[in-house]
């Protein structure tokens, strides 16, 4: 699904803020990333959804050497990743209903079907009540479902989050992170990059951590319980 | 009616290009569609006068003073019969006093016909094929019937048709002068618009909006900006038209020309806000297009 050989990334002239980065994601598997603030969390997430271009090295998405893909190629490669960005990004023009039909709009489905698919999932999220209203009058966490739903209308091959349960409530956050399990069960590649330990301990995946720029991948949080307290 | 549906990801309506683009545009199609009509009517002008005075030519016979000199009347029937038995010579009439005298009226008062001091001359209106030798004619005329000139209008077509050329070069540039405004002014209102609302072209680039998927907002936007404006354009256009052809009708018909369109004519003028729009819409397209290629 994803995989990261030797790669780099740096702003401008300034000093490299991920460095030499490999991994491999297969297809259907869930990590979490985490890292201290800075840590470059959010450069390895907007690599992942081709917001930028690497300085160094080598990414293969779906099967696709990156480097190689034709610019006009890359928006049917973004429709099929999801991303909930840290900061929502929703669209305060719009309503909930068009800010999360905005994938399938983009995708050119029928009305009916956007309109359908959007409200049904609006109600799963528990906005039932909001589907007309303007984000700027949502509470941070009602903006972040509003996100959430956009990301996964389309149903994308690979979910991408940043810090999804931030601003919500332990209860919400619970729910949204069964929905992002649904969505991995349904055969999606999610990575969430998130601070929430009392989660990480919950949903028990591998986790990719990063430090100093650079990538470390441990096992889930169970099997490293496992090895921290078995016989000696 | 794809471009012209409400529903807009980004919101360009609130813009303040928005107004500044609908205004431009009426301003330009104002200029454009009368630059437009102008053009119309002196081409008209210049063909009504060139198919009236092509292949005519005209023979005047002035009355002479002094002993000796021949009566009008008498040179008259010579330059008549001379006319007459030349082959190529479709017809040889004398105009009538009377519509002499009304051709003088304007510029000579209604009594200067009937002045014995005025020397007015007996005009002859002659017909004759293409490739007539009308050099030859005049000096035969010469030589035959003294005080007689012949005016094949040879000049006189030439500076009319020059100055119809004139005027439509100069309509022309007009027209390319307004349209490249026009362009400008497009260019401008999207640039605005793509930078103000940039975080959100971004977003939707990243949520995997081809460029096309954003121009079309852009060129949706544009068009009904300048669909308004063009209309109001024409409007105003039309109005001052019809105030023109108002004005003119009050005129002595022989001083100036007919201020009138055909209504084949109105229909290409309609045509006018029709071509702006489609070129605004062509610019919005490019410069989305070209501001997205861009990004990665």
């Amino acid at each position: 699904m994803i995989r990261f050989e030797n790669v780099g990334l740096r702003y401008g002239t300034g000093p490299e803020v991920l460095r030499d980065i490999s991994f491999s994601l297969p297809p259907g598997s869930f990590h979490f990333l985490t890292g201290a603030s800075g840590a470059g969390k959010s450069s390895l997430l907007k690599l992942m959804y081709l917001a930028h271009r690497p300085t160094r090295g080598l990414i293969t998405l779906f099967d696709r050497d990156m480097a190689s893909v034709p610019r006009t190629e890359l928006p049917a490669m973004r429709r099929r990743i999801g991303v909930v960005f840290q900061d929502f990004q929703l669209l305060d023009h719009l309503s909930a209903l068009d800010n999360v039909a905005l994938p399938l709009r983009m995708a050119g489905a029928p009305e009916a079907e956007v309109v359908e698919q959007c409200a049904e999932l609006l109600r799963w999220v528990g906005l039932g009540n909001h589907l007309d209203a303007r984000p700027p009058t949502l509470s941070g966490g009602q903006q972040q479902r509003v996100a959430i739903a956009r990301s996964v209308i389309n149903r994308p091959r690979l979910l991408l989050a940043d810090e999804p349960t931030g601003n919500v409530d332990d209860s919400i956050g619970m729910r949204l992170l069964y929905l992002f399990e649904e969505l991995h069960k349904l055969g999606a590649t999610v990575v969430i990059a998130t601070h929430n330990e009392a989660l990480i301990r919950r949903f028990d995946h591998p986790r990719l951590h990063l430090e100093h720029g650079q990538l470390h991948a441990l096992p889930p949080h169970s099997a490293r319980v496992a090895v921290s307290t078995g016989p000696r | 009616m794809r471009l012209l549906r409400n529903r807009s990801d980004l919101p360009l309506a609130r813009d303040p290009s928005a107004r500044f683009l609908s205004w431009i545009t009426a301003v330009m199609v104002y200029l454009a569609t009368l630059a437009f009509a102008g053009q119309m009517m002196v081409s008209d002008m210049a063909e009504r006068w060139d198919s009236g005075l092509a292949g005519g030519v005209t023979v005047q016979v002035v009355p002479l003073v002094g002993p000796g000199a021949s009566p009008v009347a008498e040179r008259v029937e010579t330059a008549l019969a001379i006319l007459r038995g030349t082959p190529g010579v479709v017809s040889a009439t004398t105009l009538p006093a009377a519509e002499t005298a009304r051709l003088i009226e304007p510029w000579l008062g209604a009594d200067a016909a009937a002045d014995p001091h005025l020397p007015v001359p007996t005009v002859i209106d002659v017909v004759v094929e293409p490739g007539t030798d009308v050099a030859a004619l005049g000096r035969r005329l010469d030589a035959a019937v003294p005080g007689s000139s012949l005016d094949d209008h040879a000049a006189w077509l030439a500076d009319l048709r020059a100055f119809a050329g004139a005027v439509e070069l100069a309509a022309l540039a007009i027209v390319a002068l307004v349209g490249g405004a026009g362009v400008m002014a497009v260019v401008f209102a999207v640039r605005t618009g793509l930078a103000i609302h940039r975080h959100v072209v971004e977003l939707l680039h990243l949520m995997g909006a081809t460029d096309r998927y954003v121009a079309r907002q852009f060129e949706s936007h544009v068009l009904g900006l300048c669909l308004g404006g063009g209309l109001a354009g024409l409007g105003l256009a039309a109005a001052t038209l019809a105030g023109i052809h108002r004005a003119s009708a009050g005129l002595r018909a022989s001083l100036l020309p007919d201020f009138a369109l055909t209504a084949a004519q109105w229909g290409l003028l309609a045509v006018v806000p029709l071509i702006a729009c489609a070129l605004a819409v062509a610019t919005a397209r490019l410069t989305v297009m070209r501001t997205l290629e861009t990004m990665p």
